[in-house]
């Protein structure tokens, strides 16, 4: 009997393993498919795609299209560009929404609810709908930098930044986040006569891990991708980021094996990211009931 | 003394370079080649003589990725931050002239002598653009696939007609040697279609637009003519003769070349990639003449000055010295496209007498016909392809039609006829 029990838990396990490993497989697919493809020429490239040929490094393999990537598009630029405005926005959009979360859950002050509610109200607005008048307003706001005054933000780093910091999504997700940390803790803090910036960045921060791994992640992921921003404000080639650099590979002859060797390279800091902060990711998922 | 002797010289010669910059008006130029090494490079040289060659003006090119070039445009044009000299689609210029994101380019007419008409720009009776380059296309076959048909070769003089085409897809599909009679190029989407498969239309007597008023598509595009075209058009796929919108992108780039096409319809841009591919029987064929005449379509990337320009005369200036016959040359050697003049083609490596490509500048001389010249084609463009996928996929041909007529037309009246 303890046998054939052990033996359908194997077989359970064993099935468990097979299901879980082809699920994995169909979302490895197209990154095995883009590593590989990255080292073949172009016409070997297309026609394996209509074989297991596309997922494995068989025939003409070389680093040509690495480097003729490089040669094509200033690929460390644009890496370090887009690298630069999604660490910069990130930092500061942790900072600015979690004490803007904080300020809604633990501070009484007159409209909270309903500002809480016009700002999650944002998320259903697309953003493709305020690029035109967000441009006009950009392109005429004032500057002071280390070249003086200015007029208009376009072709800087600040353009692809700061509209971007604050977002109700963020804000929701350490609201959430912050509603379910224990009361006790804050009063007790409050007793001891800890003042509220010292709750918020001695309390508060230290037991947001979750939370903040989730944020930066998703943030990131926005940032990273952003292509019809950069595309509208940045005309000069200084800052443009990975996402509208990948434009420079579609030309009369799309040079499909370059294509793949640059989205390879600019994929590798989103992979890094994602490894470094899967685990406080997941516990926050589960945590905080956020799906996708 | 040496010494003195050098550092006085090149103190001289750094305040002459000094003050001659500081007397050269900026002039910024948007161009669409980024990623393009080989036309970055030329275009670069171009500016460089021209920098050094007068006093007045200093160009500085900013290159953008062609796929968002246009957009990255019409955002800068909102923003109010256009630069002075612009690079323009040909058939997109009407549309930005209209916008006022272009003023009219003060050149003179004695600079465009003898350049392929298409190269011009023109709207509303001025000169808008320029462009140093044309682009054609020609029905791409073998002389062995002709003779094994039976079929004749047609000629400039003598282009196939309707019945000639339609005879020679039937043999080829019947000799059962080919996947397809006829690559017309459906895995290509976009601006592709209105430039490679209206002039079947104008051949047949329709067009996207009724040019004689540019304010209705009615009767150009839904006449009897254009249905005419539609259900030709909608044959090529349900007879079996070309493959549809699922054509696979590697079979349309060497599909001709490893022999599943009788006939690919394909630009000049494409014609070396054949040449070197080993078929020594290659052939250029004109446009068959549908009944309306034997077109191609014209304009391909031209220069601009900008509607903001404070200087239009400098832009002017630049273009003018950017038209040299050795520049034209250049860029057709580095990028493959025609030459805008008879003379630039004579010192190009593809397009003078006996060259490998020279069929193409007669094609472009001879059959090239601009796409229609109003603000409205952007839309016009979009709706056209559409309606030509559709039918392809099986729409019926005169429903398609008679919607994308009234889509057009419902554009044209949006936007207050455009002007005309």
């Amino acid at each position: 009997m303890a046998a054939i029990s052990s033996d359908n838990q194997g077989l359970r396990l064993a099935t468990r393993y097979v299901v879980l490993t082809l699920i994995a497989l169909i979302f490895i697919f197209p990154l095995v498919f883009m590593v590989m493809s990255s080292f073949k020429p172009d016409l070997q490239l297309l026609r394996d795609t209509s074989s297991i040929r596309a997922f494995l490094p068989v025939g003409d393999i070389s680093l040509n299209n690495y480097t003729a990537a490089f040669e094509r598009a200033p690929v460390g630029l644009f890496v370090f560009n887009s690298v630069l405005v999604t660490g910069v926005t990130v930092l500061l959009s942790l900072l600015l929404c979690s004490m803007a979360g904080f300020s809604f859950v633990f501070l009484q002050w007159k409209g909270r609810n309903i500002l809480l509610s016009i700002i999650i109200a944002t998320l259903i607005v697309p953003f493709e709908t305020i690029a035109i008048p967000l441009l006009l307003l950009v392109s005429k706001l004032p500057w002071i930098g280390l070249e003086g005054f200015s007029v208009g933000w376009l072709n800087s780093y600040r353009v692809q930044i700061i509209p971007w910091i604050a977002d109700g999504l963020t804000i929701f997700l350490f609201v959430q986040y912050f509603k379910d940390l224990p009361r006790d803790l804050i009063e007790a803090s409050r007793v001891e006569g800890a003042s509220w910036w010292q709750i918020y960045i001695k309390v508060v921060m230290p037991l947001s891990g979750p939370v903040v791994a989730t944020a930066a992640i998703l943030k990131f992921l926005v940032m990273y991708n952003q292509y019809l921003w950069p595309l509208i404000v940045v005309q000069e080639e200084t800052y443009r980021p990975v996402m509208v650099g990948l434009q420079y590979f579609f030309q009369l002859n799309t040079a499909w094996g370059e294509i793949m060797a640059y989205l390879t390279m600019i994929t590798v800091p989103v992979l890094a990211f994602y490894l470094v902060l899967q685990r406080a990711f997941i516990a926050s998922i589960a945590s905080t009931g956020v799906k996708g | 003394m040496k010494l003195t002797t050098t550092l006085a010289g090149a103190l001289a010669a750094s305040t002459c370079l000094a003050g001659m910059a500081a007397a050269q008006t900026e002039l910024t130029m948007w161009y669409h080649g980024g990623g393009n090494e080989v036309e970055s490079n030329i275009l670069d040289g171009i500016v460089s003589e021209f920098n050094a060659a007068q006093s007045d003006w200093m160009v500085t090119v900013e290159s953008f990725p062609q796929g968002s070039y246009n957009d990255s445009v019409v955002a800068a044009a909102l923003a109010g931050n256009l630069p002075c000299i612009l690079d323009v689609d040909g058939p997109v210029m009407p549309n930005w002239a209209w916008a006022g994101y272009m003023q009219a380019l003060p050149i003179s007419e004695a600079a465009l002598e003898g350049h392929l008409d298409a190269t011009i720009g023109r709207y509303n009776g001025e000169v808008y653009s320029v462009g140093l380059w044309d682009a054609a296309v020609a029905m791409y076959t073998r002389q062995s696939t002709l003779d094994a048909l039976g079929v004749r070769t047609p000629s400039l003089e003598e282009p196939w007609t309707l019945e000639e085409f339609n005879a020679a897809l039937a043999a080829a599909k019947a000799s059962g040697d080919f996947e397809y009679a006829f690559d017309v190029g459906m895995a290509w989407t976009g601006e592709w279609y209105p430039y490679a498969f209206s002039p079947f239309l104008q051949s047949f007597g329709g067009d996207i637009v009724d040019r004689s008023t540019y304010l209705t598509a009615e009767g150009a595009l839904n006449g009897d003519e254009a249905l005419a075209f539609g259900e030709w058009w909608q044959s090529l796929f349900t007879e079996g003769y070309a493959p549809g919108t699922s054509q696979d992108p590697a079979d349309r780039d060497g599909g001709f070349v490893e022999g599943k096409y009788a006939f690919s319809w394909n630009g000049n841009w494409a014609g070396k990639v054949a040449l070197e591919s080993g078929i020594d029987d290659l052939l250029f064929l004109p446009a068959p003449d549908f009944g309306n005449g034997s077109t191609i379509g014209a304009a391909s990337w031209q220069f601009g000055v900008s509607g903001t320009c404070e200087y239009p005369e400098g832009a002017a200036a630049f273009v003018e010295h950017a038209l040299q016959d050795k520049y034209l040359a250049a860029f057709s050697d580095g990028i493959g496209l025609i030459p805008s003049t008879a003379e630039a083609a004579a010192m190009s490596q593809d397009y003078n007498e006996g060259g490998a490509l020279e069929v193409f500048f007669e094609l472009s001389n001879q059959q090239a016909l601009v796409r229609p010249v109003t603000p409205g084609y952007v839309v016009a463009a979009k709706v056209f392809e559409k309606a030509l996928a559709d039918i392809a996929n099986g729409a019926d041909v005169a429903d398609t039609l008679d919607a994308a007529a009234d889509e057009i037309n419902a554009d044209i009246e949006r936007n207050g006829g455009y002007g005309h």
